[in-house]
Formats: structure tokens, sequence, C-alpha cells
């Protein structure tokens, strides 16, 4: 297919990644391209000029920071996530569900910084990296800040990092004794787009559950969490928590589920989540 | 600073030979192989990064070729399907392939192999789950998946590719 006339740059450096991106009206940032790349062919986007961040070898590395927070950068894949030493230490729930991203083809080029930063409603890492409560490290010409998961997801296809920006990694705190994670959902094929999905994470501190395609962003099963604040989490007490949380959400219809049915996988989803995520509390 | 252009020099190894050419930005690597090189042994099938026909080996890696531009291949190995018999002998892959009858009409079979080789690079003797996974990014539109498995498996279990 034949994309629509396009300039290319390769930085070598962030910096220099940040200051084409602001010196350059309708650059983009191109990651792994799994997404953009398509969107180019299909001119649902057509960049002027695409800022390869291919060789930023800074941003594809995972590690730990002083304070124990495990770092991602941007540029990681999704393969190497699942590869991971330090994930699978830290926080194997990220391997987990990067495992059920696409196909192999799509792993190996996809990143995680890609995967946010498009922030398609029925991708897997927005409502994970909201459970988790990750912090998100943005760099502009002016310097660099922080945004929590909570503050980072704006709108479809919308994230905190403004034009001109970079993000350049995500650092998520490693997983405590006692502490479980889960996910669950329900996709269009064995490793196909999410119809509904949800996170959680589970610690003697509650639960904290983001459910992911049923609206523009990730959302809180807030009211779920407070019912489930320092209860004992049981089958029954964790689906009677999910009762009524189909009714706060105002998720879209289409061809795949009416918006009811999405409701109803809201509340199955987050109650599955979160056992999934106590019985690995239990035995972590 | 990098001055953003729509043209590229790039130099890339393909089948270990290094090929330096200039290239449109825009231009996907599938085209780059396909109409610049005459390596048409990589398929489009679908243009849209579901089918898988045009896998290839990026430094290794199972990727498809549709999803990236050709100047993002710049200093990277590419292997296609013709560089698997490179010497004119069928790899191990390539002849369990035959043996099992693992295709019908043979479009998706370059990709096949693509992933079915990087499968056994990384896991010499897969399971059948395995190779369901690893396949799982190429459509077979005869659905003659039944036998691609087992030429993989049969492959692996043979102790080549």
């Amino acid at each position: 297919m034949l994309l629509r006339e396009v300039e290319y740059a390769r930085p070598a450096t962030v910096e220099e990644a940040v200051a084409l991106l602001s010196q350059h009206e309708g650059a983009r940032a191109l990651a792994g391209g799994q997404t953009l790349v398509n969107v180019m062919k299909a001119r649902a986007a057509s960049p002027d000029v695409l800022v390869d961040l291919g060789r930023l070898a800074e941003l594809r590395t995972i590690g730990f920071s002083s304070d124990g927070m495990l770092e991602i950068g941007a540029m990681v894949t999704t393969s190497q996530l699942m590869a991971s030493s330090e994930v699978d230490v830290a926080r194997p729930i990220l391997a987990e569900v990067g495992g059920t991203i696409a196909d192999v083809q799509v792993r190996n080029r996809g990143t995680i910084g890609g995967n946010v930063c498009v922030n398609d409603p029925t991708n897997h890492f927005p409502p994970l990296l909201v459970a988790l409560g990750a912090t998100f490290t943005i760099r502009g010409t002016g310097g660099e800040r922080t945004t929590g998961a909570d503050e980072f997801f704006l709108g479809v296809y919308l994230t905190a990092v403004g034009e001109g920006e970079l993000l350049t990694k995500i650092s998520v705190p490693p997983r405590k004794p006692g502490q479980g994670d889960g996910f669950a959902g329900l996709a269009i094929g064995a490793h196909g787009t999410y119809i509904v999905n949800a996170a959680a994470t589970v610690s003697a501190d509650g639960a904290r559950v983001a459910l992911g395609c049923v609206g523009a962003v990730p959302v809180r099963a807030s009211s779920m969490e407070e019912t489930l604040a320092g209860a004992e989490l049981t089958e029954q007490a964790v689906r009677a928590a999910a009762e009524g949380l189909g009714a706060t959400l105002d998720p879209p219809s289409d061809v795949h589920a009416s918006a009811d049915f999405r409701r109803h996988l809201a509340e199955v989803s987050a109650a599955r989540a979160v056992l999934q995520a106590a019985e690995r509390a239990r035995s972590h | 600073m990098e001055t953003p252009a729509t043209d590229r020099t790039i130099s890339v190894e393909i089948n270990g030979e290094v090929v330096e050419r200039e290239v449109p930005a825009r231009r996907l690597l599938v085209h780059f192989l396909r109409d610049d090189l005459g390596l048409t042994g990589t398929h489009i099938g679908c243009d849209t990064g579901n089918c898988g026909a045009c896998t290839v080996h990026f430094d290794g890696a199972a990727i498809k070729s549709c999803m990236m531009l050709a100047v993002q291949a710049d200093g990277a190995k590419i292997t296609t399907v013709e560089g698997l018999a490179g010497d004119g002998e069928l790899t191990p892959l390539q002849r369990s392939f035959s043996e099992h009858h693992a295709l019908q009409c043979g479009y998706c079979t370059p990709g096949m192999l693509m992933s079915a080789t990087a499968l056994l690079e990384q896991t010499p003797h897969p399971t059948e789950d395995e190779v369901r996974v690893a396949l799982q990014g190429n459509i077979c539109r005869c659905t003659g998946y039944v036998n691609i498995v087992e030429a993989v498996v049969s492959a692996g279990a043979a102790g080549g590719h």
C-alpha cells in the first residue's frame, strides 16, 4: 500500500528526538509502528514528519530505580517484557498480559510506550497500568515531568503526552508480599481484540480495579474498590461488590457487543480479575 | 541534528548480502523487498497486518514486513524465505512441509515458514501448543492448519530446522 509522502528522521538521543518533535509541526513519534504504520496505510493518520525512536537504546532498558520501582523504557517491546527476569520478579502480570497481545510478530515490534500512547480503548496495557498504579515519565524541551496513571489517559487516542513531548519510561511499583494481580475479560478469539477487560491488584490495603473498553479511558471501579476495602475476598463478596458496576458505565455499542452486554461483561470481568488477584495474593 | 527528509539511503543485510539503496521514507519494507529487490517470495496477503504472509526475520525475530518502513530496516539483518534454502537445498522444515502436505494454495507458506523457523531457532522441539501460539499471526485461508502444525512439530522432533 502506498502511504502519503512523509519526512523521516532518526534521532540518536532523546534530546534530539524531543527537539525534532517540538520543531516540526505535524511530527509524530514512531515507536514499533504496529499501530501507526497501519493507520498511515489507511490514511487515518498522515503525519508530516516521522521521528523514529528505533535507535534510542536508553528507551529499551528494563531495570530498577534506587527506590526499587520497576522502570520500563518506552521502547521496550512486548516480547522483551515477556522475557525479562526483572519483570518476572517484580510484576509478572505485565509479561502475562503482554503474552495475550496479538501475535508473535506484533509482540516482537510493538512497544509498551506505543501501546499506552495510542490509548486505543481496547488496548491491554492502559487498564493494567492504571490498576498497578504506574507512573509515566514525559520529556519535553522544558525538561522532565511525571504523571500518575489516573491522569495519564485523557481520551481516545489521547494521553498526557503533549505535542513536542515524548514518553520515556513507565515506572511500576514492585509486587509486595501478600499482593496479587489479575486480568480478565472477553476477547474476539483467543488473542484477539478485547470486548471488555478488567485489571485488578489486591493487597492488605484493598483492591484497585480498572476496566478497559468501556469508555474513552480506563475506568476505575471506585465503588467496587470501596466495598472491598478491608473485606474478606470470598467469591460471594467479590461478585456482590461487582453488582451494579455496569449501571455506572456508559460503554459503546458495536457489532461485537451491545452496551448492555458490555455492562454485564464489566461486572463479570472485574469480579474474575479481583478473584484471580486475591488467589495470587494468598500464595505470594 | 537530523534533518527530516522524504528519502534516505539505507544499508540492509538481506539473506547475507549487503544492499545499499535510496528509498522513499513512505515505502513499506515488503515493497522494498518485492519491488526494489525482486524478492517476491515474501507475499502480501492482507496489507493490514493481520495475515502474516509477509513475515520475514528482522535481526532474527519474526516480524510483518507490511507493518514496517524500509527506512526502519537500515542497518538490520533481514532474512526472507529465499534465504532459507540459500544453497538450493531445502531446510529440514521446508522438507517437512513437503512431506506433510503442509500447503494447499501455498500463498501463506513463506510466512508460515519464516514464523516456524524463528520458533525452531528459539524452541528446537516445540509442542503442538507452542507451534499454534507461534503461528497465531499467520493465517491460512485454505484453513490447512492441521498439516502445517504437524510439519513444524515433526521438524522439531526430528531435531532440525
